[in-house]
């Protein structure tokens, strides 16, 4: 991990890993989401609208995954003061806010047809809105605390800490309170689903985490940009 | 007794339309976002 924290490594590796991720991504995520849509059967008890899993789940998984990575790029920073890790805690945020609310509307979305409602205030649905509130603030607070200076990147840090314990709230919520949400189909080692429903929505979630690792490269790349480009321009002010 | 008369496939659709969407829109802002500060950094080194 400490090898590959040196930003001119990173910047070698991220330059064909972003093409790479990206591609595959598409192919993978587009052909599972065809074949969930196209050729996967319709569920016996909620018909058609089934087919919104292989969208719904692989984004609540990587809004929470993204969390997760978040607050370990923020320990890391704390920590070890890792030079990445800063600009990974950043450049993860905004995908995972991504994720995390279209897995709230393709949820309410499917909600409507599946218990008569777009939405309860229930355990699962109100924590993952927790969740995308956190990442908003952590936005908010990540770019306040770039305008003043490096010192202020501690306060994101503690905050990505902070909010991950939100993370086991939003896992348990089904289990630990009644709910219209149903409890976790997937768990370590064992499915309740039927093989042709989880062979498309494994291959959806490997997509969409590798477009999700695409976009968190391209912006940790913009922020590496961003930095080294106010680095020079200080360093000619500073000569001239 | 009143039923609604629900088309299932259009909540299949709304649902993969904000979806897709929504990456798309995320894929296009943050490769554009880098090359601009890519292209941004190559000019400061060249001045």
């Amino acid at each position: 991990m400490h090898a590959f924290a040196n930003p001119a490594r990173f910047l070698r590796l991220a330059r064909w890993m972003t093409p790479l991720f990206l591609a595959c991504g598409l192919v993978l995520a587009g052909g599972a989401m065809a074949w969930g849509v196209f050729v996967a059967p319709a569920d016996q008890l909620q018909g058609e609208t089934v087919r919104i899993v292989y969208l719904h789940v692989p984004t609540a998984w990587l809004g929470m995954g993204g969390w997760t990575a978040l607050a370990l790029a923020s320990l890391s920073e704390l920590v070890w003061r890792h030079p990445l890790a800063g600009i990974a805690a950043r450049a993860v945020a905004l995908p995972g806010a991504a994720f995390a609310a279209i897995c709230l509307v393709t949820g309410s979305i499917w909600g409507r047809p599946a218990w008569g409602t777009w939405w309860v205030w229930d355990g699962r649905l109100t924590s993952m809105l927790v969740l995308l509130f956190l990442y908003l603030a952590y936005l908010a607070l990540a770019d306040a605390a770039q305008r003043d200076g490096a010192g202020g990147s501690r306060i994101p840090a503690i905050f990505g800490l902070v909010g991950a314990v939100n993370i086991p709230i939003i896992h348990y919520s089904v289990l630990w309170w009644n709910s219209l949400h149903q409890p976790p189909s997937i768990t370590m080692g064992k499915s309740a689903m039927a093989p042709e429903f989880l062979a498309p929505l494994l291959v959806s979630t490997v997509g969409f985490s590798l477009l999700f690792g695409a976009v968190v490269l391209m912006r940790m790349r913009a922020l590496l940009a961003e930095q080294q480009t106010e680095a020079r321009l200080r360093r000619k002010a500073m000569a001239a | 007794m009143q039923y609604e008369a629900l088309n299932q496939w259009h909540f299949v659709a709304a649902a993969y339309a904000v979806g897709l969407g929504g990456v798309a829109v995320l894929l296009a802002q943050s490769w554009l976002a880098m090359r601009r500060a890519e292209r941004r950094r190559d000019g400061a080194r060249g001045k």
